[in-house]
């Protein structure tokens, strides 16, 4: 229980600093010089700040009723009503806001869990890895749809339900990544180093590993949001939302499909809504993507 | 994979197996799990509070939990290997004469997405590899990234938008398979629903061949095929591509997976007739036998198709199994 100095780990010739790391700033400030980035942040920017002053804009509740089902456009509807006379554009306001929080939380939960799981199996590097492994394989076995339809079909289909399934979900999938990651990172000489200075565990995981994983987990995590929204968006299309005659773009899709053709708006502005956010989510993953690309590149060469 | 260096191709297929084997069943411990997660009495929480007891006791002999849960288990399993998913409470019919004409229509769903969305992203990623930087290439790349980012339903609704409905009202945005009938006797109403699974699988594929042929090109074995002076043609068909599709392979294997989960949306979009709606309609009527059943068939069919994908892989990628 005698921790070696820092003149000690210098005698020995051996680095206690990691590496150069790319630095999750510094990694998401270099993206932004892409176009594609700068487009998809003012995208996802325009879309969520939609979400939060969206309902104190709307010009009615979401579910007043202000004239007969499926008007066109004018007069006291700007985006005319929907199947049930309610305001397409007062619903279109407040229907963002429950998709985006529950994307979040689930995408975040997810990320913790995940990136735990794979940093621990790739630093454990015995049996813990492969049964840690192998049950994130019994949980891709479901496609993420799936096993959100299954859970809310046992349980129901409450908020925490349907986060705490796509958190599930997205768990397996960034455990990969972080344990690719960190594979490598693990050999490396200042990990021995600090094993053998006594650095506890989870403070060799956290302070050591994680941040040399956080590149590929950035990228990852932008993908997730972009499922996740997707996978929350469909459900509710599905009539599975939690809140099944609440305001969301998802179930505005789904009730007003039927009159797509009387009032194509009731469908046309949450589509356009959902597909927006997901695009804008899109570009931004694709920009970090192409940005850590480069920099392992720019890396390589050196 | 270096552990696997004794034995070979043979030997990396059976561990594959085993271990698609273990995944299984540890699925179907979790498919189990979830009858007897129902919180309380799970015959009360299907039949719900209005169920008389003669009813409730039918009903726990059906799912036979009046039995210790080994044997409940042990029972599902034995019935699941023999055929037997048990009877949809909803359709008081049994589970496979229910599912069995529906998996048909989603099969060949899949199956002509899959002829339709694999040579076409081929083609258009190796397109844009030759077209590098070029207008092709610039324009397809954006568009595909786009595309990908797009939920399914979202495709499917807007394709609907544009040629079911207001634009061009030339397709049926309704494929419902009447009983009895096949999904090929009715081909209009295929091709949105088809057109919605290419444009959600297409975009990954073809970027991963993009990027698997921009390596390939680049690589000294096609320069040498130049130089010998192989037709350009004969350079791109025989040397090229055959060992970009290598990395390809896995994709396509991984987009197959998921087209059998995306179905479940896409079907319920153009109320096709098949496994994906069958699943929406059980989750919405808390069915649970036809849950389970399709939650089974669905986990059966993705760790199939990524068992194919990892020893697909292998064998044509001849340089990895020196690897092994």
């Amino acid at each position: 229980m005698n921790p070696m100095t820092d003149a000690d780990i210098a005698e020995a010739g051996i680095s206690s600093a990691p590496p150069p790391s790319t630095r999750a700033s510094s990694l998401l400030r270099r993206s932004l010089r892409l176009g594609r980035t700068r487009l998809g942040l003012i995208l996802v920017s325009l879309l969520v700040l939609l979400a939060i002053i969206g309902p104190y804009l709307a010009p009615y509740g979401p579910s007043t009723p202000v004239g007969a089902p499926n008007s066109v456009p004018g007069g006291k509807a700007l985006l005319g009503t929907d199947y049930l006379g309610q305001d397409v554009l007062s619903r279109l306001l407040y229907g963002g806001g429950s998709i985006l929080v529950m994307a979040v939380i689930a995408t975040a939960l997810g990320m913790i869990v995940g990136a735990a799981i794979g940093l621990l199996a790739a630093y454990s590097r015995n049996v813990l890895d492969d049964v840690l492994m192998r049950g994130m394989d019994v949980i891709m076995a479901f496609p993420q749809i799936m096993l959100a339809l299954v859970a809310v079909a046992i349980i129901g289909a409450h908020s925490w339900v349907i986060v705490t399934a796509i958190a599930l979900t997205t768990a397996p999938r960034i455990a990969r990544v972080a344990r690719g990651a960190a594979q490598p990172v693990v050999e490396r000489d200042f990990i021995a180093c600090s094993e053998a200075m006594g650095v506890p565990r989870w403070q060799i995981l956290a302070t050591e590993l994680l941040p040399n994983t956080l590149g590929p987990l950035m990228v990852e995590a932008s993908l997730r949001v972009t499922y996740s929204i997707g996978v929350i968006a469909a459900l509710a299309y599905l009539g599975l939302a939690p809140d099944p005659n609440g305001a969301n773009w998802g179930t505005m899709i789904q009730e007003n499909q039927i009159a797509l053709v009387v009032q194509p708006w009731g469908v046309v502005a949450p589509i356009i809504a959902i597909a927006l956010l997901t695009m804008g989510t899109g570009l931004i993953g694709d920009g970090i993507a192409r940005t850590a690309a480069g920099i392992d590149r720019a890396r390589g060469g050196e | 994979m270096n552990r696997l260096r004794s034995g070979g191709v043979p030997r990396f297929i059976v561990r594959r197996l085993l271990l698609g084997l273990l995944v299984l069943i540890l699925v179907s411990f979790v498919v189990f799990a979830a009858t007897q997660a129902l919180p309380g009495d799970p015959a009360r929480a299907i039949l719900g509070r209005s169920a008389t007891p003669a009813s409730l006791a039918a009903l726990r002999k059906v799912l036979h939990l009046d039995r210790p849960v080994i044997d409940q288990y042990l029972t599902w399993i034995a019935g699941l290997l023999h055929g037997n998913l048990g009877s949809s409470l909803a359709a008081q019919e049994p589970v496979t004469k229910l599912l069995a004409p529906k998996l048909v229509n989603s099969a060949v769903l899949v199956l002509i997405s899959a002829v339709v969305s694999i040579p076409l992203s081929i083609a258009i990623g190796s397109w844009a590899a030759l077209k590098r930087e070029k207008i092709f290439d610039t324009v397809s790349s954006n568009l595909l990234l786009v595309l990908a980012a797009l939920p399914e339903f979202v495709v499917g609704v807007v394709l609907v938008i544009l040629f079911a409905t207001t634009v061009f009202n030339v397709l049926p945005g309704v494929s419902q398979i009447p009983p009895g009938s096949r999904p090929w006797n009715d081909l209009s109403g295929l091709v949105l629903p088809v057109l919605t699974l290419v444009v959600a699988v297409a975009p990954y594929v073809a970027r991963i061949m993009r990027a698997s042929m921009i390596e390939v090109l680049e690589s000294d074995y096609v320069e040498m095929a130049r130089l010998k002076g192989l037709p350009e043609r004969t350079v791109l068909v025989r040397h090229a591509l055959p060992n970009a599709l290598g990395p390809v392979f896995q994709v396509i294997a991984l987009n197959l997976a998921y087209l059998a989960g995306g179905i479940v949306v896409v079907e319920y979009v153009f109320n096709y007739t098949g496994i994906g709606s069958a699943l929406q309609d059980a989750v919405i009527n808390h069915d649970l036998p036809v849950v389970q059943a399709l939650a089974m068939l669905i986990a059966a069919l993705y760790v199939a198709l990524n068992l194919l994908a990892d020893v697909g892989t292998i064998v044509v990628t001849p340089r990895l199994r020196t690897r092994l």
